[in-house]
């Protein structure tokens, strides 16, 4: 305690001054040379700290440090005699306050750099090498970038290797296209110079170089092809990764290159890392003749004896994701990650455990030989690696383990963080799948976790599981339901218990007994928040409408409700006691009114949001039919989100991004021509009719109506050189005999760089999906621009540009619409809407291909996550939704099989509310 | 392209820490746009702080998965280490250029690693972070090249006499350097 009274009576300044004056780091002086001569000293990580030194653990050489006063230190720089150790001083504050987070001003940056760049007059090796890495930290702009490029190619050619390598990266780092024709050559020069230092510099700064000057790096090809054959072992990684990468579009010059590595040796693991790499890449992309033994199959099991651990793990792990892997193939690969488990390394027995947990989904037979080390694991200290053993022998147990693996899992779940809980609930879930007999089991953890504490992601992860069993094994049914009633009796999160209500009223009507749910809803009237006491109503009454020996109790309980404090309460039990008739004699409720209290509303929740924003400030009265059904892909932007994929279980389906519909229909309504038309029944996604980077852009999107399609073509002008005018496609449909022309809207004018549009309207048979193909050129006049002025030549020279085909095909009549509930939607259609038939597929790349190009050939929405094929399997289900032209609901189950090596079998059957639509989608099938 | 949709085809980092054993900045680089801002960096460090402060990460380094991203690390006295890559990323290959980082810093500081030393030479410790990762691509994992290309750098031609055993430690450290590279 003494210690700590003392160090209070040093004032803040007194420490201040204390710290700066004795900033010099002296300890390097007294660096002597036992401490470099190996690692072995170090081996001691818990060494007792100095007395002293916890007298002033606070201590910090930048304690109270300013920006403002650093930059006034800076100063020092233009001392006509520079002190070298005191301007490296200055450096170290300055890159501490930018490590720090802070930031200069333009001018403040500005003022460093020129003082900075004073610093080339010293000769001070170290204060050199300080000097570089602050003109990289200040990344100068291309002005400055002058001032220092005649210094830094002094010391790009200078004789200290040092000088040489540093110089480069910074020059590199800096530099623009122009300044780098200028010293292309000492770069060249360097990547064969025989320091490998030097080399490794130049190498890596042409990786960099190569994003933005390819032309320029490509040429340098000769010299890194030299240095790949490097006797140091860096230059060699380095070499062989600027290598590939210049060719890497080139599959057979790539090839070609593995060949002949493969064959000779290269010595650095970290190169045969990259080596293993290239392979696996040469080997998907020749995969298609996969009769014998696999090309390169013997280079990846010839690593797993390598020397090196990175370089076993690289080759293990590249094995167990080549496509189609064969257990022979396999088996060496898991050999080594077996052994790699017991390692002391938590390092490598995570590497392990996380690749075998891969594998283990496609091949959980070729794992089971690691499961008693995965078993030693479940207590390893570090949690991740404990919980990728659990998940992993969750998928690799089999029906005998399955108790005495919960019951090791119920001891580890309560020191486990939340998100760990999540994996192993979801391992669980899939485990309950695989193996239905043992719901009972698995059930009972799950309700077991349930009761525990944990916050709303785990709760919504085990909810989703028991919604999910609930859904698929009819056994777990009414023992699920049960848990869930407990559950809402004690929940905290409002989500859920609303989520589980509605849940009930869903599956609860349907169950032996109805009544002995009520209790449990109803109590939710009693004890909860208005949300869920609107909820609970809203259920109360789906047993109402559903069970009629329940209505007299149902009606009694709601009329309660009528006198709850809360409006959304009282009037939805006033809306269902007047609907369900309960101020009358119990009649079975009319299968209308059923619908429209509880049928699903096929509406996107985002596009409603638009229509309602839109009646709000307009006269009109609201028509729900108006509301488009179109769900809207995802954005891009939506893939880079952290990767949680959120189960299928509870809640709605996945909220659509705002749609562009609307600046379609605003666009088209505007222009009179097009009005006349209505609205279109389905617009679709642009399709580039040019290559990138051409003088004209143009796209075009199909706007399909039910007696038209109009074709909006999207140009962009980027030559600036050019003022366009009189802009028009001209449409050739002469492969498309059911369309006839009927009006093209030209653009009056195309100016650079600013997007207009052209139409072209065709007219085709009434509801029929007519499809065909057709050729499109641009046609235009074509005026000077003066880049001076701005101003373009009176006189215009007409010209013609080529542009792609465009096809409209049968998704183009498809909208893609999607269903909560497909078996619901399934179910509540007649047996004898329904067509099926079998197709075959043909030879196809894969499963996943096939389901694919079905898909998209449908146009369709999938549902229920169906569009996805777990790797490796042999059959996949898939169900698609949508609405069809003329505004047919259609719905599609499609099983996929493999029947030879690459055959893939089909079994399509479809229901829609037409029948003739149902053939036609078997049409659209046997003739795509 | 086939590859980098895939894997990307040369190892990265994403990013290399060096803590105080509450959190706080020592020095770190980031090699990644995946956090623009001081902000989300700091973000970044705090959150990867607390999930791993509690860990014993002294006699081996440590790893996790967090936020899609694999960690690892290393902590002596009141220094936390880390490397940070993309989730698919070779761990080994991480825990080596973690090795590389841990050890240089070791013997630029002479064993005597802790907060404090380490601020007392931050500019070597800057200079061990521009030696191993040059925007993202390794460049070098041996710690005793790292450590040796730092410390020519400190070589001061007006030394006195008195402090001729930083000559020697240098000439140890070249010796050192050319043996590994042409071994």
């Amino acid at each position: 305690g003494g210690d700590l009274r003392l160090r209070n009576f040093v004032s803040p300044a007194d420490r201040k001054r204390f710290s700066t004056s004795v900033f010099i780091p002296f300890s390097r002086k007294t660096l002597c040379s036992r401490d470099l001569e190996g690692s072995e000293a170090m081996a001691q990580p818990l060494v007792k700290k100095d007395d002293d030194r916890d007298d002033e653990a606070e201590y910090s050489p930048f304690m109270g440090i300013e920006k403002g006063a650093v930059l006034q230190e800076a100063r020092v720089f233009n001392d006509p005699q520079l002190d070298p150790r005191r301007c490296s001083q200055v450096i170290t504050k300055l890159l501490y306050l930018l490590n720090q987070g802070e930031t200069f001003t333009k001018v403040e940056a500005t003022e460093v750099f020129f003082a900075v760049t004073k610093l080339f007059q010293s000769r001070d090796v170290g204060l050199r090498r300080m000097l570089y890495l602050m003109i990289k930290e200040l990344s100068p702009s291309a002005d400055e970038v002058i001032i220092v490029t005649s210094s830094l190619m002094k010391d790009m050619n200078s004789k200290t290797d040092m000088y040489r390598a540093n110089a480069i990266r910074v020059l590199c780092r800096i530099t623009d296209g122009v300044l780098l024709t200028q010293i292309e050559r000492y770069l060249k020069q360097a990547i064969v110079d025989k320091n490998p230092v030097v080399a490794s510099a130049a190498l890596v700064s042409g990786i960099h170089l190569l994003q933005t000057n390819p032309e320029v790096v490509k040429r340098w090809s000769n010299e890194v092809q030299e240095a790949v054959q490097s006797r140091a072992a860096l230059v060699q990684f380095h070499a062989l990764a600027l290598l590939h990468q210049i060719r890497q579009n080139d599959r057979l010059a790539v090839s070609k290159l593995v060949t002949s590595l493969t064959r000779g040796t290269v010595r650095s693991p970290l190169a045969q890392c990259l080596l293993i790499r290239y392979t696996s890449q040469v080997i998907r992309e020749s995969a298609s003749n996969s009769q014998g033994d696999r090309p390169f199959y013997d280079f990846l099991e010839g690593c797993l004896r390598h020397k090196a651990e990175m370089v076993i793990f690289e080759a293990a792990r590249a094995i167990t994701e080549l496509s189609g892997v064969t257990s022979r193939e396999l088996t060496p690969a898991i050999t080594v990650l077996q052994l790699f488990l017991s390692s002391s390394k938590p390092v490598l027995r995570f590497a392990a455990v996380r690749t075998l947990n891969k594998v283990a989904m496609t091949h959980p037979m070729a794992v089971t030989n690691c499961n008693i080390d995965m078993e030693s694991l479940i207590s390893d200290q570090n949690r991740s690696i404990a919980t990728l053993a659990i998940t992993t022998l969750l998928k690799t147990g089999n029906e005998s383990s399955v108790d005495r693996l919960m019951k090791q899992i119920t001891n580890f779940m309560s020191d486990i963080a939340d998100e760990f809980k999540i994996v192993v609930v979801e391992a669980i879930r899939s485990l309950c799948l695989k193996f239905p007999l043992k719901y009972r089991a698995l059930m009972n953890f799950l309700s077991n976790i349930l009761r525990e504490e944990g916050g709303f992601e785990y709760k919504k992860a085990i909810v989703d599981s028991i919604v999910i069993l609930i859904r698929d094994i009819p056994d777990a049914k009414e023992s699920g339901l049960l848990h869930l009633c407990e559950f809402i009796e004690d929940c905290e999160f409002t989500y859920l218990s609303t989520q589980i209500l509605h849940f009930l009223g869903i599956e609860g009507p349907k169950t032996s007994d109805p009544s002995k749910y009520i209790r449990y809803i109803y109590n939710r009237v009693h004890l909860e928040n208005a949300t869920v006491r609107a909820a609970a109503v809203s259920t109360l009454a789906k047993f109402g409408a559903m069970v009629d020996a329940l209505k007299p109790r149902v009606f009694v309980l709601l009329r309660r409700c009528l006198f709850d404090s809360d409006d959304e309460v009282r009037d939805r039990a006033t809306l269902y006691l007047n609907t369900l008739g309960g101020d009358g004699e119990v009649v079975e409720t009319d299968k209308d009114v059923k619908e429209f209290l509880f049928g699903a509303l096929e509406i996107p929740l985002v596009n409603l949001e638009t229509s309602l924003r839109n009646y709000v400030a307009a006269e009109e009265a609201f028509d729900i039919n108006s509301v488009p059904k179109e769900v809207k892909s995802q954005p891009l932007a939506e893939k880079k989100a952290p990767g949680k994929k959120q189960p299928t279980g509870l809640g709605a389906p996945p909220a659509a991004p705002p749609s562009t519909v609307d600046a379609y229909e605003k666009l088209l309504s505007s222009i009179p021509e097009l009005a006349s038309l209505g609205k279109p029944f389905k617009s679709s996604a642009p399709t580039e009719l040019t290559e990138a980077e051409t003088e004209y852009a143009v796209n075009v999107v199909k706007h399909i109506y039910d007696r038209h399609v109009v074709f909006q073509y999207n140009c962009t002008n980027t030559i600036p050189e050019q003022l366009l005018e009189e802009v028009s496609v001209v449409v050739d449909s002469s492969d498309a005999e059911e369309f006839s022309f009927v009006l093209s809207k030209p653009l009056r004018s195309l100016p650079y760089d600013s997007p207009g549009q052209t139409f072209a309207v065709f007219e085709k048979p009434e509801g029929v999906p007519a499809v065909g193909k057709f050729s499109n050129t641009l046609k235009f006049i074509v005026k000077e621009v003066d880049p001076n002025t701005g101003e373009a030549d009176e006189d215009g020279v007409d010209d013609e540009y080529q542009l792609e085909e465009l096809e409209v095909v049968s998704a183009d009549y498809m909208q893609k619409v999607g269903v909560s509930n497909f078996r619901n939607a399934w179910e509540s259609l007649d047996a004898d809407l329904e067509r099926v038939d079998e197709y075959g597929l043909g030879p196809r790349e894969s499963l996943a291909e096939a389901v694919n190009a079905v898909i998209s050939l449908l146009g369709m929405q999938p549902c229920e996550g169906t569009e996805v094929v777990a790797s490796n399997s042999r059959s996949h289900t898939c169900l698609l939704s949508g609405v069809f032209i003329g505004n047919v609901r259609v719905l599609a189950r499609l099983q996929f099989g493999l029947t030879g090596p690459k055959e893939v079998a089909m079994k399509l059957a479809v229901k829609s509310e037409d029948i003739a639509v149902s053939d036609a989608i078997h049409e659209i099938v046997a003739s795509g | 392209m086939a590859l980098s949709s895939f894997r990307d085809a040369c190892p990265t980092v994403k990013n290399i820490l060096l803590l105080d054993s509450e959190g706080k900045r020592v020095a770190v680089k980031y090699y990644s746009d995946d956090w623009p801002t001081n902000n989300s960096k700091l973000a970044f460090e705090k959150a990867l702080f607390t999930k791993t402060m509690k860990t014993n990460a002294r006699t081996e380094a440590e790893i996790t998965m967090f936020d899609n991203y694999i960690i690892v690390y290393k902590f002596i006295q009141d220094l936390h280490f880390f490397v940070t890559g993309g989730d698919d990323e070779n761990e080994l290959i991480l825990a080596a250029v973690l090795q590389g980082f841990f050890d240089s810093v070791a013997l630029l500081l002479r064993n005597n690693v802790d907060k404090r030393e380490a601020l007392e030479n931050l500019d070597l410790i800057f200079l061990c972070l521009d030696e191993i990762v040059e925007r993202g691509m390794i460049l070098e994992t041996d710690a005793n090249v790292i450590a040796g290309k730092v410390a020519v750098n400190s070589m001061d031609p007006a030394a006195p006499l008195s402090e001729q055993t930083i000559s020697q430690a240098l000439a140890t450290a070249r010796e050192h350097l050319t043996r590994t590279l042409f071994q």
